[in-house]
């Protein structure tokens, strides 16, 4: 299992790459906004995406619609991490496409249960 | 407005009426000449008023300059002539400090897990071998070896928790953080409410300047928010109805979305 974590602050990256380790996933790798993210996303073969929203550069909902746009990428499974918390934004992120959201600040225990979920979900579809 | 510019402004206003209404009287009564006269008088006193207002608005904006703490005098590059750029600084200053901090910490916990990880797997392989001790299932030899396996045991365990101490310890004093950027951020926040002061200020004055040079304009439609760029954290979620609270009301906004 292959993840990309996208924030443009590295000790988030860091802690969110330290949750995945204790979950068994050590395969990952960063990247800090959109535009580093997605040449990575097409060179890379990644399995799963975890990015913040507001970051400098593309943001992480543009990010989510490019990935769903892309024919190769439009299945990868995505979930956000992100401080905004409108419903509104919300709304526009699930109707972009995204599988889980979770709001910081998090619990260990959300991110899992989250990303338990996205899997669930795609192993059964 | 001090008392002198009220009264002034009063008797600016007074003497219109008056004026308007003697205008009105002498039109009607077709005296065309001293009409021309007054509107002269008015336009004079319009001036005056006017001049006075520019004399007292040059003076507060002066004030109000001031007020922004830009000082070019003492400084010698252009980009560093308000405390404003001071702020910037600041808060860079505690973006990088939270940053070390952050880091420094995720250091010792990643170095702390592995021992403690060490400790206690070594803890359980003991805890088996002492129950077949236990249980009398242990020859004299495998004896012999949980002996000293003990023995090395007390050894790691007094050298392992010493430096689990002092990576708490060290945890603890990284949270010192907290107190050098909030003074920084105190400052920040002190002079964010000066120059909003300053600003209010402003805007009072210039609406005054609008109202005696009789300037109008059109309200400006409202900005459209980018759904794009993102809001950060929000502050106070609770005194928004816009914004969900935590974890439990995104899970219910999505379910509510068929999630």
């Amino acid at each position: 299992m292959k993840i990309l974590v996208v924030d443009d602050f590295s000790t988030m990256r860091r802690i969110v790459k330290n949750l995945l380790r204790d979950l068994g996933f050590t395969n990952t790798q960063e990247a800090d906004d959109g535009n580093t993210a997605w040449p990575m996303l097409q060179n890379g073969d990644f399995d799963f995406l975890v990015t913040d929203w507001n970051m400098p550069g593309m943001t992480g909902i543009e990010l989510l619609q490019k990935v769903r746009s892309d024919d190769r990428l439009k299945a990868l499974p995505v979930l956000m991490v992100t401080a905004e918390a409108k419903r509104d934004q919300i709304v526009a992120a699930a109707q972009a496409g995204v599988n889980g959201y979770v709001v910081k600040p998090f619990t260990a225990a959300a991110l899992k249960e989250k990303i338990e979920k996205i899997f669930e979900r795609v192993d059964a579809s | 407005m001090s008392q002198l510019e009220r009264t002034f402004k009063a008797e600016f206003e007074k003497l219109l009426r008056e004026k308007a209404e003697e205008l009105q009287q002498k039109l009607d009564d077709g005296d065309l000449n001293e009409a021309v006269n007054l509107i002269q008088a008015l336009q004079e006193a319009r001036d005056q008023s006017l001049y006075q207002e520019v004399g007292r608005l040059t003076r507060a904006l002066h004030g109000a300059i001031r007020n922004f703490h830009i000082d070019a005098a003492k400084s010698e590059s252009v980009e560093n002539i308000s405390d404003m750029t001071d702020a910037t600084d600041r808060l860079s200053y505690v973006v990088e400090m939270t940053e070390k901090a952050a880091n420094k910490t995720m250091d010792i916990v990643e170095e702390s897990i592995p021992i403690a990880d060490t400790l206690s797997n070594h803890a359980e392989e003991l805890k088996n071998e002492w129950q077949k001790l236990r249980n009398r299932e242990l020859n004299a030899d495998e004896f012999r070896e949980l002996y000293w396996k003990i023995d090395g045991f007390f050894g790691q365990l007094d050298q392992d928790t010493k430096s689990l101490n002092s990576h708490l310890s060290n945890i603890l004093l990284a949270q010192d953080y907290q107190d050098l950027t909030g003074q920084v951020i105190q400052k920040v926040t002190g002079l964010v409410r000066e120059v909003e002061a300053s600003l209010v200020d402003l805007v009072f004055m210039a609406s005054q300047v609008e109202s005696i040079t009789g300037v109008a304009h059109e309200e400006e439609a409202p900005v459209e928010e980018d759904m794009h760029a993102g809001h950060g954290p929000q502050i106070a979620p609770e005194e928004n109805e816009n914004v969900v609270s935590g974890q439990d009301e995104v899970d219910d906004l999505l379910s509510s979305l068929g999630f």
